[in-house]
């Protein structure tokens, strides 16, 4: 009744919101971002959605999201280019592709690996809008009986999903989520307006850390300083060579496997915190075992490009069912996505339920996006592959100081306060030593997005108990345990006990040696120190803001107790066991730079922005990395300076901001965009 | 400590009173200013997506085609500690050529008035030019409202009400202590961060009681009022020319608190509750969103701002485009901005005592 009566008129509604010339226009510009930012290798969606951040404020919300689906879709379809041509993966979704996609481009066939790649890509991810489609309509009736205890019990399952399933070591998992937790409960409590973990001499500690922030310094900082002290010269590519048609024709002969695969790609995307990381194994491993001749693999065998490609772009179908529907991302893109949409239009869009009940035409005009934007994505990465194929030969030198202006400018654009730049840094600083010791980083940005519905719904949960319960006990009963909540708990248990026992089979982020114990060891201590002060903190909140209290307490008290087990097991164990992981250990024939002498870089730009302000210190810092680290003649350096700071004033201007002021500034008044 | 504070604001509102007598005389023989060329930055201490924005973001491109020389008005967003950084960033600015207005809210109003230790901010040393008045509306489930003996809530005394509330200290104290005189038990579940948080609350069935500003209760409530799910109960009303509360000319058909409060037998227009929750609701509705010049405006530029938004209320189109975006509430400027000014900032000394002591033994909230 209520599909007749609702949801298939929003369906069609959401389809003429999106069948504008200026709607489509937005979709083929994130298309082309996120062809980009899939291409460069070490960007994945996470970063270009946090660069799109400070433009979403006050968009109108259908064109913001055509921006954002556009750039979200295409990331699975154009970071094949770097998989299959420079045997380095574009994002953390393609890394199985690299395994028989380079082989085959090195046998002259990058044709037809990408060709298809591409239509198993395309196959994917319309088989994960239609799955969206189909989820919404069933799903909605039940969605709409939410309410707070259902609502948190959700949550809770989501994070212990993203803390056991996030790698090798579920402990660390749950300590990394729990990190990112508290490290979300800093600042103003929601229920009392107690401070945790900051003074009111430090205001921007008050306002707590922004989204933007930690999404950009967990996973863009790590990646393009892991990328900038490999220096790789990306030039060593293979030809695309013939055989387009022959692509296609691969991929339709396997055309069973792609809906499999596809199929596990949609399932593992809804699964909270498995994402993109996991799935291309999973459907590579699912390509061996069901090829007979198992032979090939590894040299060159065509389906082990279209099982992971069909996989990678469906899980974005998959994922979006717990965004949308519950406001529980599945990954950390996905984290920053809820965030983005918070900022749309007026505001008053949230996903969750609500989104659902009142905002219809919305999230169906985000599911045929989706699809339209597989479609798109794919056409152009067909089409132009021969000049996205050429942007992979651009150095990352050269690219690096350019990522990392767009990076300052955009975090500075949540709070504009030059504090936004050190906790940039201080942020980033700590997504390097979470990548190098494998701890997981979607789970510390997921943990830190669900930081905040998780304390609210525990605390107004347990409130509204409470005057229920006054009532009489089987009212509160009834609240509480709803059949809702009871079949959330049980699917919560069994998922646990689960994870728990494969999760020692997930190589979220590839295999990573283990090294010596001492580096791995002091970084567990200094966590485990950071959540004891918080803990300490969170303790001496005073009784009539107890609702302050309750939360960072239980939640640091977890996360410390995961990390004295570690600290135990670190005792114990050898140093080959996978508890001492450390990429130093691993990378250390691929690093051209050491880590100090590539993060003094920012460090300086920190430094001279505090002194000279952003514009200034921006300059010096572009030509003096492009002159020296990079290597570049005088005119060179000089007119990419200018081709940066022109683009940072464009954006600026853009968007009526200022820089960040430094001290120079409150000497002497200087013209915009000095000042 | 307190008292101190007090005679000195009592003494700065003396000389802003001085201060408006002596602007009002030269309001007549003002030059003016010429802005062309130049760029007004209009600071909104609040994040984009809140009211204050759509309040600023109306007002803009209309002051821009109002102010002479037809200077570009952009809006700025300074989000933080519920507008206390953004009002103590404006506190240190000076005035310089009159290219730099602040715009402020109920939430920079009340942490003001009950003394928040964060508030480096003094109203009086500013200059207001505009002050935009809203107002608000309480309703209730259908089954609840049927409780309602006319507008004598008496009814409802037995009930256990539950409403989603941004905090105590902010413009939720209005509702709450208006909640208390009637009698009504109500007991606020704290944390939400918004008002259309405390809808859906109100939504999902897990709140039973509710209250919006104008114009969210127009976009947000008003379908449910249609569909039979929600049903009004009172609105805060509005101030006539004599500081009297009468009916809010957006919610004419439906009563006011004050109506309500004396149909109940419990509540009383008078004493030092009234007293109190009138002070507040002043304080917070009839004068919520004001448009302030830095300290130490010159009188050429007060004149300036103050002829322009005149210009703007006095376009034909005006109630037009304003009533849907803004509501039928008063836009005033002149004497009227500095009247509001006055009584949205100069709570009696005994109103404010009474609502902390309040705060404090109800919800244990102390500002220190």
């Amino acid at each position: 009744m209520d599909i007749i009566s609702v949801a298939l008129p929003a369906l069609g509604d959401a389809a003429g919101l999106i069948l504008q010339p200026i709607v489509l226009g937005y979709l083929v510009l994130g298309v082309v971002m996120g062809l980009c930012v899939g291409v460069f290798p070490g960007l994945g969606g996470i970063a270009g959605l946090s660069l799109l951040l400070p433009f979403m404020f006050g968009m109108d919300p259908v064109l913001g999201l055509a921006l954002m689906i556009g750039m979200v879709a295409v990331v699975p379809t154009s970071d094949t280019f770097a998989s299959v041509l420079m045997g380095i993966p574009g994002s953390s979704a393609s890394q199985a592709t690299v395994l028989d996609g380079f082989p085959l481009a090195k046998k002259g066939e990058a044709a037809r690996a990408l060709s298809a790649a591409f239509a198993s890509s395309l196959f994917g991810g319309l088989v994960g809008a239609m799955f969206l489609t189909v989820f919404i309509l069933v799903a909605r009736p039940i969605v709409l009986e939410f309410r707070t205890p259902e609502l948190l019990m959700i949550t809770i399952f989501g994070l212990s999903m993203v803390g056991i399933l996030a790698g090798r070591v579920a402990l660390k998992g749950i300590a990394a989520a729990g990190l990112g937790m508290m490290i979300g409960t800093i600042g103003e409590g929601d229920s009392a307006g107690e401070l945790r973990m900051a003074t009111y001499d430090m205001p921007y500690l008050v306002d707590g850390l922004k989204l933007v922030i930690v999404g950009l310094g967990i996973f863009a900082i790590p990646e393009i300083v892991a990328l900038l002290r490999r220096d790789k010269s990306i030039s060593d590519r293979s030809p695309l060579g013939g055989g387009w048609l022959s692509g296609v024709r691969d991929w339709f002969a396997n055309i069973w496997l792609s809906v499999r695969c596809s199929i596990i790609g949609v399932i593992v995307g809804v699964i909270p915190g498995l994402g993109g990381s996991v799935v291309d194994w999973i459907a590579y491993g699912h390509s061996v075992q069901t090829t007979k001749d198992k032979s090939k693999f590894g040299s060159g065998e065509i389906r082990g490009v279209i099982g992971p490609e069909s996989s990678n772009n469906a899980k974005e179908g998959g994922g979006l069912v717990p965004t949308l529907l519950f406001g529980i991302p599945g990954s950390g893109s996905m984290a920053i996505f809820i965030g983005a949409i918070a900022l749309l239009g007026s505001g008053n869009i949230e996903v969750g339920p609500s989104m659902l009940k009142n905002n219809l035409d919305i999230t169906y005009a985000i599911v045929w996006l989706l699809a339209l934007a597989n479609v798109v994505g794919t056409l152009i990465c067909i089409a132009a592959s021969g000049g996205i194929a050429r942007l992979t030969t651009i150095p990352f030198a050269l690219l690096a100081p350019f990522l990392f202006m767009i990076i300052s400018f955009a975090a500075f654009q949540s709070g504009q306060d030059i504090m936004d730049l050190v906790a940039l840094f201080a942020i980033g600083f700590l997504g390097i030593m979470m990548r190098r010791f494998d701890w997981s980083r979607p789970a510390f940005l997921i943990g830190f997005v669900l930081s905040n519905p998780a304390e609210t719904y525990a605390n107004q949960a347990v409130q509204i108990a409470q005057s229920r319960f006054r009532k009489s006990f089987e009212e509160g009963i009834d609240y509480i345990f709803s059949p809702i909540v009871i079949v959330l708990i049980i699917i919560t248990l069994i998922s646990v006990v689960l994870g728990l026992r494969q999760a020692k089979t997930i190589m979220a982020e590839g295999a990573v040696e283990s090294g010596a114990k001492r580096a791995p060891l002091i970084f567990l201590l200094v966590a485990l120190g950071y959540l004891a002060v918080a803990f300490t903190n969170a303790a001496m909140i005073p009784d009539y803001a107890a609702a302050d209290r309750v939360f960072p307490r239980f939640v640091s008290g977890v996360a410390i107790v995961a990390c004295v087990i570690l600290l135990v097991q670190m005792m114990i164990r050898p140093e080959t066991h996978a508890l001492f992981a450390d990429r130093e250990a691993s990378d250390v024939d691929a690093n051209a730079h050491g880590l100090w002498s590539t993060l003094a870089w920012f460090a300086g730009l920190l430094i001279l922005t505090s002194l000279l302000g952003f514009i200034l210190a921006l300059a010096i810092f572009l030509f003096c990395f492009i002159k020296y680290r990079a290597g570049r003649s005088l005119g060179f350096a000089l007119v990419y300076t200018a081709t940066g700071i022109a683009f940072m004033c464009a954006m600026a201007g853009l968007l009526n901001r200022d820089f960040p002021q430094g001290l120079l500034q409150s000497f002497m008044d200087l013209p915009w965009p000095l000042t | 400590m307190t008292t101190f504070t007090s005679t000195r604001r009592v003494a700065m509102g003396l000389v802003a009173a001085a201060a408006a007598t002596f602007a009002t005389q030269g309001t007549a023989g003002g030059h003016g200013i010429d802005l062309e060329g130049k760029t007004v930055e209009w600071v909104i201490p609040f994040s984009e997506t809140g009211g204050s924005a759509k309040w600023a973001n109306f007002y803009a491109p209309l002051l821009s085609e109002a102010l002479p020389g037809n200077p570009t008005v952009v809006v700025k967003f300074m989000p933080g500690a519920g507008s206390t950084k953004g009002a103590n960033w404006f506190q240190e600015q000076t005035y310089e050529d009159g290219t730099l207005i602040f715009g402020s809210s109920g939430s920079t109003q009340f942490p003001y008035l009950l003394g928040d230790p964060r508030v480096r901010y003094e109203y009086n040393d500013w200059n207001v030019v505009l002050a935009s008045g809203t107002g608000g509306v309480a309703y209730l489930p259908p089954d609840l409202a049927e409780k309602m003996d006319g507008f004598d809530a008496s009814g409802l005394k037995d009930t256990d009400f539950i409403y989603g509330s941004q905090g105590a200290t902010r413009l939720d104290l209005v509702p709450l202590l208006a909640w208390e005189m009637l009698g009504l038990n109500v007991e606020p579940v704290f944390g939400i961060k918004g008002r259309g948080d405390g809808r859906l609350m109100f939504e999902r069935g897990e709140a039973n009681i509710d209250y919006q500003t104008s114009s969210s209760f127009l976009k947000g409530v008003t379908p449910l009022v249609e569909a039979g799910t929600a049903v009004p109960m009172m609105s805060w009303g509005a101030l006539d020319a004599e500081g009297n509360i009468v009916r809010d000319p957006t919610f004419p058909d439906m009563p006011t608190f004050k109506e309500v409060c004396e149909a109940t037998e419990m509540c009383e227009t008078s004493g030092e509750q009234w007293d109190a929750w009138k002070a507040f609701f002043v304080a917070g509705f009839p004068a919520q969103k004001m448009v302030f010049l830095p300290a130490g405006a010159s009188n050429d530029a007060m004149v300036t701002y103050t002829a322009a938004f005149e210009a703007v209320k006095a376009r034909a189109d005006f109630a037009e485009i304003s009533s849907g975006r803004l509501g039928k509430y008063p836009q005033m400027t002149g004497d009227e901005a500095k009247g509001a000014l006055s009584s949205a900032t100069q709570v009696p000394e005994a109103a404010k005592t009474f609502v902390v002591n309040w705060l404090s033994e109800r919800y244990g909230v102390t500002l220190n």
